[in-house]
């Protein structure tokens, strides 16, 4: 009895988060009967606990990327692994938040949410996790709104919520605030900070947003145009909380923007 | 049908505000919608009074001799007609026969249609085997399977109920088919990622995504349950309505022709009306859905 009691204290206690190793990893779609290749080569490290950022030009293979790491596909050369294993398919520990909320909108919120749970088999046990993934996400009294209720700042709340829900080893990120509107931008990249602080997730965040990047990343993965290979990388050891008007994070987006070819317009 | 389309697609009336600055001063002027402005007669009533006017030359056109009872019976006639039939329970018995035949069909032929859909929308090879052939026999129109019907299940209950469950098969069929496939595939990715199996897929998001469909799916085949119901109880009935029908016919009897012609309207539209209340129930989630 006691040994299972430490058992359970220990599966859901804080976790440092998950090792991601990219390795070698070349990706090709066909389009028109045509390969076309969209990853060359790429390497890629991320450490258990660390916050890396992706940017590059749009259509470069980012979203690919973060496929390949969330098991929707398996890539055409090379291997993924998740803590020294390889990378055979989904799994809720490798939880996605998509550029759109992707909720059900025949589902309520509070269902929407418990989906991850649901499919696990443990909603019984997690009832709890839900009503304080949605108060971490600020939609306490938003339980029984239906997707189609909420503003898209809300919905991509949601879709937050009911990632955290499934306890997320690498938490892995798609643009999510890209369609969201300056204020809440702000106001959630400020939470994604405080929520990879507490739980102690890995986060692997593919955004547009240079700004975002180096306001929230450890490291910045920079992406040359398609076939994406590995261009630079940007370590911003700022210690955290960080300061938006912080001359440092000026500087260092300068370096990216050079980076990114687009230093004549700093 | 064509009426509902007009009335689904005008515009609710809705009173609208709008303030206006003249002078300085703010003035708030309430535009009502046309239909709204009409003055005092309501909404109801107006629509109303075309039928009742139909009817009332229909009864004038009756008593004066005009339209002869061997023609068409007047609205006088079709009530005491009405109440005759339900006095002596032929019209409860015909109705309940009907009634059971069409849902019987529709049970057989829907569920039929909705595994098919299920199987085809699911699996690859469920489609290259199911699609093809559901493609095909859905251009043969089912009442043009009658003489087959008869030789295959005689002239009793079985040819009445196969034909509609051959007519309403197809309509749940497509339906339901194209709503598995038009399931949104960045639903279907999102509950991977949160660990749903293939099963769990399914159940969780591709048949609720293809439950919209499904519905207007219901809704078609319920229509052509009427239709084949009509016709097969052309088939020598000896019980339902299509009996009592053509049993008038021999006796000239066009009150009753009248009463049945009635009842199969009033079951289309109460039938109709449970679809739209099954609609509004399970599908309130949707933003698009207005109410009918
Ligand atoms: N399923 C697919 N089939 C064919 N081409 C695809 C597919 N998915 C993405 N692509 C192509 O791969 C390239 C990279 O896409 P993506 O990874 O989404 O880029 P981004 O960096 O903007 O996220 C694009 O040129 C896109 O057209
Ligand atoms: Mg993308």
């Amino acid at each position: 009895m006691v040994a299972a009691a430490i058992r359970v204290e220990a599966t859901t206690a804080p976790t440092a988060g998950s090792a991601l190793h990219v390795q070698d990893v070349s990706h090709q779609f066909k389009l028109h009967g045509e390969p076309l290749a969209v990853l060359e080569r790429v390497n890629l490290q991320v450490a258990a606990g660390e916050f890396v950022a992706v940017l590059g030009p749009s259509g470069c293979g980012k979203s690919t990327l973060l496929r390949l790491v969330a098991g929707l596909e398996p890539p055409s050369a090379g291997r993924l692994f998740i803590d020294g294993e390889l990378i055979a398919g989904p799994h809720p520990s490798r939880v996605v938040v998509f550029q759109d909320p992707t909720l059900y909108p025949w589902r309520t919120v509070w269902r929407n949410v418990a989906l991850g749970p649901e499919a696990q088999g443990n909603l019984q046990a997690k009832r709890g996790r839900v009503a304080e993934a949605l108060k971490l996400v600020g939609l306490t009294g938003f339980e029984n709104a239906y997707p189609h209720q909420l503003s898209g700042g809300m919905a991509q709340r949601v879709a937050l919520a009911r990632a955290l829900v499934n306890d997320p080893q690498l938490l892995i990120l798609d643009e999510p605030l890209g369609k969201l509107d300056s204020l809440t931008r702000i106001a959630m990249q400020s939470e994604l900070v405080s929520l990879w602080q507490n739980a102690g997730f890995t986060v692997l965040l593919v955004t547009h947003d240079v700004e975002e990047a180096l306001f929230l990343a450890q490291r910045v993965i920079v992406f040359s145009d398609r076939p994406a290979r590995l261009k630079t990388e940007i370590v911003n050891a700022l210690p955290y909380p960080r300061h938006r008007g912080d001359p440092r994070l000026a500087e260092l987006r300068h370096a990216v923007l050079a980076q990114l070819g687009l230093d004549a317009t700093w | 049908m064509i009426a509902q389309l007009i009335r689904a697609a005008a515009p609710k009336p809705r009173g609208a505000v709008v303030a206006l600055a003249a002078n300085d001063e703010m003035q708030l002027i309430t535009i009502a919608p046309a239909a709204a402005r009409a003055r005092g007669v309501p909404r109801l009533v107006r629509r109303a009074s075309g039928p009742l006017l139909l009817l009332l030359l229909w009864h004038v056109l009756s008593v004066t001799g005009l339209l002869p009872d061997t023609v068409l019976a007047g609205p006088a006639t079709v009530l005491s007609s009405t109440a005759e039939l339900l006095a002596s329970g032929e019209l409860q018995a015909a109705i309940w026969t009907s009634l059971y035949r069409a849902l019987t069909g529709l049970l057989i032929g829907g569920s039929v249609g909705v595994a098919l859909a299920t199987i085809s929308g699911l699996f690859r090879l469920g489609e290259d085997l199911v699609d093809a052939v559901m493609q095909m026999l859905r251009t043969v129109p089912s009442i043009a399977l009658i003489p087959l019907l008869i030789i295959w299940f005689g002239i009793g209950e079985a040819p009445k109920i196969a034909l509609i469950a051959l007519a309403t098969a197809f309509p749940l069929y497509i339906n339901v088919y194209a709503g598995i496939r038009n399931v949104d595939v960045t639903l279907v990715e999102a509950g991977r990622t949160l660990g749903l199996s293939q099963a769990g897929l399914i159940r969780h998001v591709v048949l609720p995504g293809a439950l919209p469909n499904a519905l207007v799916g219901l809704r078609y085949s319920l229509a052509v349950a009427w239709l084949a119901l009509v016709f097969g109880e052309q088939i020598n009935a000896t019980a339902g309505i299509g009996y009592l029908m053509s049993n008038a016919r021999e006796f000239f009897q066009t009150q009753v022709i009248v009463v049945c012609l009635v009842v199969y309207a009033l079951l289309g539209i109460t039938v109709d009306l449970i679809v739209r209340v099954l609609e509004r129930t399970l599908l309130s989630w949707r933003p698009a859905f207005s109410g009918t």
